[in-house]
This record gives structure tokens, sequence and C-alpha cells, in this order.
């Protein structure tokens, strides 16, 4: 028949058959390699230890508690199973009533009780994944343009663009400011899309930031704001970190801005909100995503979007009933706040001792640690890679680098504390103090060899030990440590 | 320049067409045995509600999966994790031996080819995503889920164009037909790019015949397009000629080693065998090992819960459970079909000849004041708002022919479906037939069987303006 049989170009979707899923990028070598060999305290001691993962293990025992106390909330357990068939029955896409209040009630405390959430606004999605990705549906048309701030979390590019066709445009933050986001850099990227004759339909953000662990504060979130209603264009913001926030810091919620902005400098039919359940509750697995949204239409075409991921009503209505519980909430909040805080210690603590600094922070499951100083090349995206595959492979840590979030500075690297018990942290730490120590021992007589000028004696200390360490580092390179994953110069990963 | 998208302001999500008007009458006037005696009954939602009582009791009996429990000890951690696309492995196994049995293992299903949604709602949108361009288009046949023009378009940007099926035959699929649509698509400019059935069929009640099967297979092969059959009511199948899956005949065929094969995918769902709509559980099966990665990979978007997996992988491996539910299930199906069918003959109505699915495919053409869509409409109305029984025009499901409805039957108490008919029998009778004794009514209805029509429209249009058309 003439017919070729694995010519899937000609038969399946152009969608099927790029690559904008994005699954193909060297992000994914670092996974590949702790699935071949994941660490296990007893089981798999010298295996590698998954730090590459945004997740939030460090109260599900408080939830698991909760669980366990309240089988009414269950549709399985005898207490419960005479709610079954209304529950199996219900895929109504306005969700429980119970469950968006209980969703409005959680937001709200989340957010220090500074603002309330009406539970009419509340619409579901499957995950914030499916959340993003519709409100893109409903904002853009393909070929419209969103900007974004990079560094940004890398399955946006799936998220928001796959299947909708919507472009986004980073708005490249830099560690000058310590990666502070500007009006004005919002605008110059906005001027430069227009310029292209790009329609830019509006601009999202990640509040508090993945990968920086990072908040906006008040004044730059509310010029954001009024910057958005006079250009006309939509805002936003993915709050999925907002209860990860612990001490000293202070999270202001667009939703807040909305309330406390002159109405004549705001414009609430752009406002949206996408949020999940994923992170502050360490949840990932029940798939509870929510679209927020100010604008009617936006609620109205969200809902019916909702169909293709509703939250299961079994997961609705134990949730519901968990998270009504008061007490529950303001003790898992306030529980859950206090251990992340006492994590992000131990762990950029246990950095500084091997000099290792972080960006200041307080809040997200990770932190963004600078490892710019090891860098053969400070100016490489090779070199970053390089580090990378030497942290995989000799410090057997996974973690993730910058530039898989398109960051535009090489050397930085994600770094993820909240997704392992206490003895496993301590390991990593150990590790990466152990590995820096040893090359620094190692390559002592070797302070003479060729590095640059130490400028005073302050710095002397510090730069000695950092030259030392990327002189220790130049040998690994030059030892062919290169992995056939290495990076080569035309990896779309350099495209930023 | 808009404020929103185009999708947002459209309305190809279907909300506006009747098929939801009615739902919406329903809820602003539900019926309730007790507390809303004269309230609208919901025949329009193709639920199952006939056997909830054995999950139940299932549940009684096996508190681990109630508890979040393996074997006694906690996954409560595992399971609030686990988030990985490729679903959790027992219940891609269960799954797919319940696939199996649902088609009296004549065909066995890989759990490797099974990629998990948030429902056949999702599974339908990704495969449209998977398999066709905006502005492709795919076949279907009339009449047809009216969901289907949300699903696989709205925000996918395909076409169906409807392979057109009629009464004269049974509403069969024709090879004609099939061509006649093929070539309706060339001339609408659209690139054809497979054919969607289901199987069996919504509205209509039927399994696909074997004949049809092989039609569609030589057409998609002829034209090297895909076939997606949605086999979401396979397990609903209450009667003779049993359920014959796609995939029975590539298999008897012995076509599986052949280009065809890559190109057929299968649908499926836990929403109306099981009766468990709310848990969003739906399925994609496809022997292209692409289209299964590109799915899966889409299913991000919509995966199931990891708590409801678990539940029913739990439920689904109990073998002793599942034999008996299908059984049972069938059973009570069968049961309520015949009072149903046998209640609309007793009001002079007819339903097509079915052996499947939660509804009947109801012939009122005779009730009709005109052969025009508009007089289905008109009847339409006057049943749900003077009948006050939400049911589904034909038209709604794309129906070529005026005066066909759809009735579900499966998602209201015995007592409800009897209220229901005697109300349908009341109208067709006359208005107030419904006081009067139950001879004098079979009585009067000997005699009217004839002009039932004419005083029915005598009757109740008598307040309304004349027809212009």
């Amino acid at each position: 028949m003439g017919f070729p049989t694995k010519n899937k170009g000609a038969i399946l979707s152009r969608i099927a058959t790029n690559d904008q899923h994005g699954e193909n990028s060297e992000y994914f070598d670092g996974w590949k390699a702790y699935d071949k060999d994941p660490f296990h305290l007893s089981r798999n001691p010298h295996g590698i230890i998954q730090m590459g993962l945004a997740e939030n293990q460090l109260c599900l025992d408080l939830i698991k508690d909760w669980v366990k106390e309240n089988p009414k909330a269950s549709i399985c357990t005898l207490e419960g199973v005479h709610q079954f068939s209304d529950i199996a029955n219900f895929q109504d896409y306005h969700g429980l009533k119970k469950f968006r209040q209980a969703i409005a009630n959680f937001m709200g405390k989340a957010r220090g009780g500074r603002v309330t959430f009406d539970p009419e606004r509340v619409v579901m999605s499957g995950g914030a994944t499916g959340a993003n990705e519709t409100i893109m549906f409903c904002l853009a048309d393909p070929g419209d343009v969103f900007l974004i701030p990079s560094p940004y979390y890398a399955a946006f590019d799936r998220d928001l663009r796959w299947r909708t066709g919507v472009e986004i445009i980073p708005v490249p933050c830099s560690s000058s400011n310590n990666f502070k986001l500007t009006v004005e850099a919002v605008d110059w990227a906005y001027k430069k899309a227009q310029e292209s004759n790009k329609k830019v339909k509006g601009l999202i953000l990640t509040n508090p930031s993945n990968p920086l662990g990072t908040m906006l504060d008040k004044d730059t979130l509310t010029n954001l704001v009024r910057f958005v209603t006079r250009k006309n264009i939509h805002l936003v913001v993915d709050e999925i970190y907002a209860a990860t926030v612990f001490a000293g810091g202070d999270f202001v919620s667009v939703a807040e801005v909305v309330n406390d902005v002159d109405i004549s400098e705001v414009n609430v039919d752009l406002i949206h909100i996408v949020y999940s359940l994923s992170k502050d509750m360490g949840l990932p697995g029940f798939r509870v995503g929510i679209v927020y949204s100010y604008n009617d239409s936006v609620v109205s075409c969200a809902r019916k979007m909702s169909s293709f991921g509703l939250v299961s009503s079994q997961t609705q209505l134990m949730l519901a009933s968990m998270l009504s519980d008061d007490r529950f909430v303001d003790n898992f909040l306030m529980e859950s706040s206090r251990r992340l805080g006492i994590r992000h210690k131990v762990f950029t603590t246990g950095l500084e001792k091997a000099d290792i600094s972080c960006l200041t922070s307080n809040a997200g499951l990770f932190a963004w640690m600078d490892l710019r100083h090891l860098l053969r090349d400070r100016n490489s995206f090779e070199s970053e890679i390089e580090l990378w595959h030497i942290i995989i492979d000799k410090v057997k840590l996974n973690v993730s680098p910058g530039s898989s979030f398109r960051c535009t500075e090489p050397g930085w690297f994600r770094v993820c504390f909240a997704n392992m018990d206490d003895d496993t942290l301590h390991v990593a730490l150990g590790r990466i103090q152990d590995f820096v120590s040893k090359n620094n021992n190692k390559i002592v007589e070797q302070i003479s060899e060729n590095d640059q000028v130490i400028q005073n004696n302050n710095a002397k200390k510090q730069n000695w030990r950092q030259s030392n360490l990327r002189l220790s580092f130049r040998r690994l390179y030059e030892d062919g440590l290169s992995s056939p994953g290495i990076m080569s110069p035309h990896s779309p990963l350099l495209r930023a | 320049m808009g404020l929103l998208s185009k999708k947002a302001t459209c309305n190809t999500h279907g909300q506006d067409s009747s098929y939801f008007l009615g739902w919406e009458e329903y809820e602003k006037n539900p019926y309730d045995e007790i507390k809303n005696p004269d309230g609208i009954i919901q025949m329009g939602l193709a639920e199952n509600q006939l056997s909830f009582d054995l999950i139940e009791s299932w549940l009684a009996k096996n508190p681990d999966a109630a508890n979040f429990k393996r074997e006694g000890q906690s996954i409560f951690r595992e399971l609030a994790l686990f988030q990985d696309y490729h679903g959790l492995p027992s219940f891609k196994n269960a799954m797919a031996d319940f696939m199996s049995e649902n088609r009296g293992n004549r065909v066995s299903f890989n759990p490797d080819k099974l990629v998990l949604t948030a429902g056949a709602t999702s599974a339908n949108e990704t495969l449209m995503f998977c398999l066709a361009d905006r502005g492709d288009a795919f076949l279907l046949p009339t009449p047809y889920y009216p969901g289907f023009d949300r699903d696989l378009k709205w925000r996918t940007g395909a076409e169906i164009v409807p392979i057109q099926c009629t009464s004269a035959n049974g509403f069969r699929i024709t090879k004609s037909a099939l061509e006649e649509a093929y070539e309706q698509a060339q001339k609408l400019n659209l690139k054809v790019k497979g054919v969607l059935i289901t199987n069996p069929s919504n509205p209509l009640g039927t399994t696909t015949t074997r004949t049809e099967l092989n039609h569609l297979l030589d057409f998609i092969s002829r034209k090297k397009i895909h076939l997606i059959s949605d086999e979401i009511y396979s397990g609903t199948v209450f009667t003779s000629p049993g359920f014959i899956s796609v995939m029975e005949v590539l298999k008897d065929r012995k076509l599986e080693n052949t280009d065809v094969f890559d190109r057929v995918h299968i649908v499926y769902s836990l929403s109306k065998d099981l009766g468990l709509p709310g848990f969003r559980v739906g399925v994609i099966y496809s022997n292209d090992d692409f289209v299964v990665s590109a799915a899966t990979k889409m299913s991000s978007f919509g995966l199931i819960s990891s708590q409801t997996q678990y539940l029913l992988s739990t439920l689904l491996s109990d073998k002793n459970f599942t034999k008996n539910y299908l059984e049972e299930n069938q059973i009570r199906l069968k049961n309520r079909h015949k009072k149903l069918v046998s209640g609309l003959e007793a009001a002079g109505i007819e339903c097509l000849k079915s052996n499947a699915g939660l509804f009947c495919w109801v012939d009122m053409r005779h009730l009709l004041k005109s052969n025009t869509f508009e007089a289905e409409i008109e009847l339409w109305k006057k049943i749900v708002y003077e009948v006050k029984l939400n049911i589904s025009p034909g038209s709604s499901c794309h129906c070529n022919e005026p005066g066909w409805f759809r009735v579900c039957f499966a998602n209201m108490s015995e007592e409800t479906l009897k209220v229901a008919l005697d109300r349908l029998k009341g109208f067709v009778d006359g208005p107030s037939s419904t006081r009067r004794s139950q001879i004098e009514h079979q009585r009067l209805k000997n005699l009217r069987k004839m002009k039932v029509s004419n005083w029915v429209f005598r009757l109740s249009f008598h307040d309304r303006e004349p027809e212009e058309r």
C-alpha cells in the first residue's frame, strides 16, 4: 500500500510530535541518575540523594493523624460510608460547596487572615498544572504572549505553552539586585515584545518564587498591579507556596493588594490567582488545583473547563472536612512554618560551613544556592552543566541547575530540603562538606598555580578557598569526568 | 484587543444548548418524593445509581482500603506524595483486568498501554490533542453524546463532521454514510484524522454490530485514519446481542501486526459501569506507543487522585467482587430497562430496540405537531415544563430526524420511575387523566389511540400563539 508504518508526523498531531512538553531536556538527567541509584538510609546509603524535588514532606504526620481521628471524612469507613453513593455520584463542576468553602477558608488563613476569599470564585482544576494551563486557555489565544520573570519553574514551558499555543517571554532577573523583580524590568520586556509586534496578554508570577524562595514586597506587587491595569493586561499570580513562608517572612498575596489599593488603580477583571495544596500541605497526589479569579467571565469559563480536571469527589469530601477544622488548620499552618524554618536554617548553616552561600529567602521548599565560585568559567553554562554532573556523580546529590529555570547567569542551583527526613539531610550536608574539604586539603600545595589576583586580606582566605575549589573542579574536568550526558554548546538549555 | 481568549468568549463549550437548559430547569425545581413531589424528574442524566449497595458492602468488608492501609501498614504518606503520571501500577493492572473481564476475557489489555485521565471527558480531549491539529476533523455517527462538542472541539480547535444515521435502518452506520461524511469534510476543506464511535452507543443504547465494526476498520484502513472507540458503556450491556469491542474484531481478523492496529484507540471510564462519575476515572488505551507516551505526558493536566486510584485498585483486584458486580448490575439494568420500555408502551410510545446503556432512545415522532426540529423543541419544552420530566431532545444529540428523545432510567429509584411514567402517560392521554382510574384510562386510550396526536395539540396548544412556520 506504500504507507510507511512509523510515519508519526503525518498521523499524529503537531502537539503530540513536538518537543514542547520539555521532557527531553537535560533537566531530567539528574532524575534518571537518581532513579538508577536512589539513596536509602539503610538499604542504599551511597545512593544519590534527591534534592531536585520540591515536595513538602515535613507535616504529613499531622494530616495522617487527622485522617485517622476523623473517619467520617472518608466515604469508605463504617462511619462515613453512608455518604458513599452521593459522593461517588457527584460530578458537578461547581464542586462540593463545603469543599469550596473549606478551600476559601484555608486560603485566607494561609495569608494570616489578612484577606478573605469568596467560595463562589473557587474553581477546581487538575492540580496547579491544570490550573495554569486552564488560565492560559481562558486569557490567551495561540500566539499571544505572557511575560514571566526568570528564573522560573521549568515545567511552565509545558504547562503554559504546550497545548495552548501561548508564547512566554522571560523578564530576566539577576543577582545584581538579588533577583528582585522590578516594574521597570517588566515594562522593558513589555515594550520589547510590542516592538516585535507581539500581543502581550499578561504577566505571570510565582509568589513566593520557585526557584528563588523569595517573596515580592508589597510596594512592588502594588506597582505591578497598577502597571497591568494601565496596560490593560492580565496578572496571574501562582501562590502555590503561600503557606511555605517561615520565620521573618511576611507574605503579601495579590488578594491583599486588590483589597488595599484604590479602586481607580486596579481593574480587578485582570487579576487571577492560581493555588494548590501540593506544596503547602504536601499532598501532590490528591491533585487539588484551584483557579481563583476576580473576573466573573473567567470564573465561568474556567469552571466549564474544569470538567477536564475535576478533583475526585472522594478527595473533595475529605479535604472539605479537614480544612473546615479550624483547630487543625491553625495548628498545621503554625507547625508547618516552624518545621520549614528549622529545616531551612539547618540546611543553609550547613552550607555556610562549606563556604557556600544561598540567596536570602524566607519561603519555599528549597534554597537558591550560589556555586558561581566553583565554575570553571563563570560565564559559561557549559561549566554549570559540568559542575552539575560532578555534583550528581561525585557528591551524589540530585540538584537542579539554574539553566533549567532559564536563569541568565550560570552557577546557581536550586536545592530542595523539605522532601527528606532529618537524617538524610545530614547525610547530604555531610557529603557536601566532605567533598569541599577533601578537595581543599588535596590541593593546598598547588596554591601558587594559575589563579586570579587576591584583592585584599579580608577576602584573601575566602578567595583562596574558592580558587582552590575551582582548581579542584578544574582537575576533575580534566580527568575527563564528562559523562555522555554533558551538554553541547548547541543545547536548547543555552537558548536563554 | 479582546480581554479574554476566543475560547472564553465563544460558545463551543456547548453549554447554551438545549441539553443543558433542561438541566437548569431541573436545578430550579428538582423532584423529591417527599419534599417536592411536583418537581421536575431528572431523566436527562445518564447515571448508574442501581448498584452502589454492592460497593458499599464490599467497603464494609475491606477496611484497609478505607484507611489508607496495605496489608495493615499505613501507606498514607506514599499516596499523598504519589503524582507519577504513569499511575499506580496496581491500579492499572486492576483496570486492565477489569476491561478484559468486561469483554468476556476475549481480549486482554496491557497495563503499559493504559493512560489514566480525569474522566472520559479528559481522555477524549487528550486523544484529540494527540491525533488532530487545529482545524482537522473527526467523523462521528449521529446521534451522539452532546458533550462531545465540548470535549473534542472546544480547546483543541478540532472539528466534528457527522456520519448521518437514520431510523430507516435502526441508526446503523453504513458504508455509504461513512463515505458521504468523508466527502462532506473534504467539501468543507477539512482534513479528516479519524472516526470516533461510542460503543455501546450513547444515546441509542445499542451495541455496535460486527458488520459495522468491519466497515469501520476497512474504512479507516483505506483512508489511513484513526478510530477511537469510546467504550464507556461496555459494562452496561444487559442482554443479547452481546458486546463486541473493536479490539476483538482486530484480533479475530488477525490485524495485530498491521498499520491499522496502531490507529485504533479505546476510551474507557468507571463513571457508567460502576456509577462512580465523581471519582474522575478515565482511561485511554492505545496500541501505539507513541500515542501512549504523548497522552501520558498530557495526563499531567488531569491525573486521578492517588487516594482514589488506591481505593479502586483494591476494589477491582477483588475478582469475586468484579464478577458478582458485573452480573448483578446487568440484571438490575435489564429489569429497569424493561420497566421503562413497558411503561412507555402503555403510553403508546415506542423505543429503539436496545441492549445496553442507561437510557432508551424514544420515538415520539407521532407526538410532533410537524416533522420539524422546532416542533421537537416545542414538545420537549412541554415535557420539561408541564409534564415535569427532563429528557434530552434528539436535536441536542445532533440527530437528523426530529422526534427522538433520550430518556434515562438508571439514575432514580423505581418509585420515581413509576411516577415519571405515570406523568408521561397522563400527558399523552390528556391533562386530567392522572385522576382517572386505570380501567377507564385504558378504555379511553384504546379509543383514542388513533387520535392522540390531534387531541394533544388541541388541548396543549390552545393557549399558544399560532405557529408562523
